[in-house]
């Protein structure tokens, strides 16, 4: 396991590396996810009330 | 292509398509990239060069084919608004200039990382490093046009007019590697007269570079419709300031 961590004397290397690219991409994930969230809640709540000014 | 445009191009098809698709696309995503994960960290050997710096190569080379696969994507999605007008392509634009910016991001920092102990600099602005670099700042500058005017369609139209002139930079990254004297090493998986990369190495590559596009499709999906709830969220505002009037 420890020779694994090490990645043969490169781990400052390799594991930054996959680290960034986890942050990066799963964080674009993450934001878009809720991006998606709040607007969904955004058009809901204004359809909700265009529906109710036309039929009060 | 139009054709196929051409018939995407309406929302509610859009969204039916995206329904069937979306879930495909999630699981291979995951089953792509957590097999190319295992393989590239755990069973492919070091190289006898780079020792196991070359792990750096399957997040590093994926990334960078996508940062110019979306960007190709985007420019023919320009295209299509700037002669269609399809207001699909416009949001489906404005959708991927982020996920490009990312895997642009991935790639530069990455490839840094890998080029200290091997080429001993973090950075040289040599041909491919510096045209990598100028895609990162044509999607930054996609972002912000697109959302520089009170005007959605003005903006919409400038962002693509930028995306379609700077797509001259793909080719330019492509063979950069060949027209000028790089750091950066020559292409050894798309090449004329095949791989120069060993299979043992190629596949958990190929498997990665597969994962990366599902993901890609993921990302996609999602944000075009987020894109499409803002749309329709500005129009209700719209029409809410008008009654209000």
């Amino acid at each position: 396991m420890a020779a694994f961590l090490d990645m043969g004397g490169y781990a400052a290397t390799v594991w930054p590396s996959y680290g960034v690219t986890a942050v990066i991409l799963i964080g674009l994930l993450v934001f878009s996810l809720r991006q998606l969230a709040k607007r969904r809640e955004q058009l809901d709540a204004l359809e909700a009330e265009r529906e109710r000014s036309r039929n009060p | 292509m139009p054709s196929l445009l051409h018939s995407l191009a309406s929302p509610a098809r859009f969204q039916r398509i995206s329904a069937h698709v979306f879930p495909w696309a999630a699981v291979l995503a995951t089953g792509l990239i957590g097999c190319g994960l295992v393989w590239a960290l755990v069973f492919v050997p070091p190289d006898y060069q780079q020792g196991d710096t070359v792990r750096v190569m399957y997040v590093h080379v994926p990334a960078a084919w996508m940062s110019m696969f979306c960007y190709a994507v985007m420019a023919v999605l320009s295209v299509s608004f700037l002669i269609w007008k399809h207001a699909l392509a416009d949001l489906a634009a404005r959708a991927s200039a982020p996920i490009g910016a990312a895997f642009t991001t991935v790639a530069l920092i990455t490839g840094s990382l890998w080029g200290k102990p091997t080429w001993g600099t973090y950075w040289e602005w040599d041909a491919r490093l510096t045209s990598v670099l100028v895609l990162f700042f044509l999607y930054l500058g996609h972002m912000a046009l697109s959302n520089a005017f009170d005007d959605r369609e003005r903006g919409g139209r400038a962002a693509a007019i930028l995306a379609v002139v700077g797509a001259i930079n793909l080719p330019i990254i492509k063979f950069s590697v060949e027209w000028w004297n790089t750091l950066h090493q020559p292409a050894s998986v798309l090449r004329m007269d095949g791989p120069t990369i060993h299979s043992s190495m190629l596949w958990p590559l190929l498997v990665m570079a597969a994962g990366f596009t599902a993901f890609y499709v993921v990302l996609l999906l999602i944000r075009i419709r987020s894109e499409l709830m803002a749309r329709r969220i500005e129009v209700l505002q719209r029409h809410r300031a008008a009654e209000g009037a």
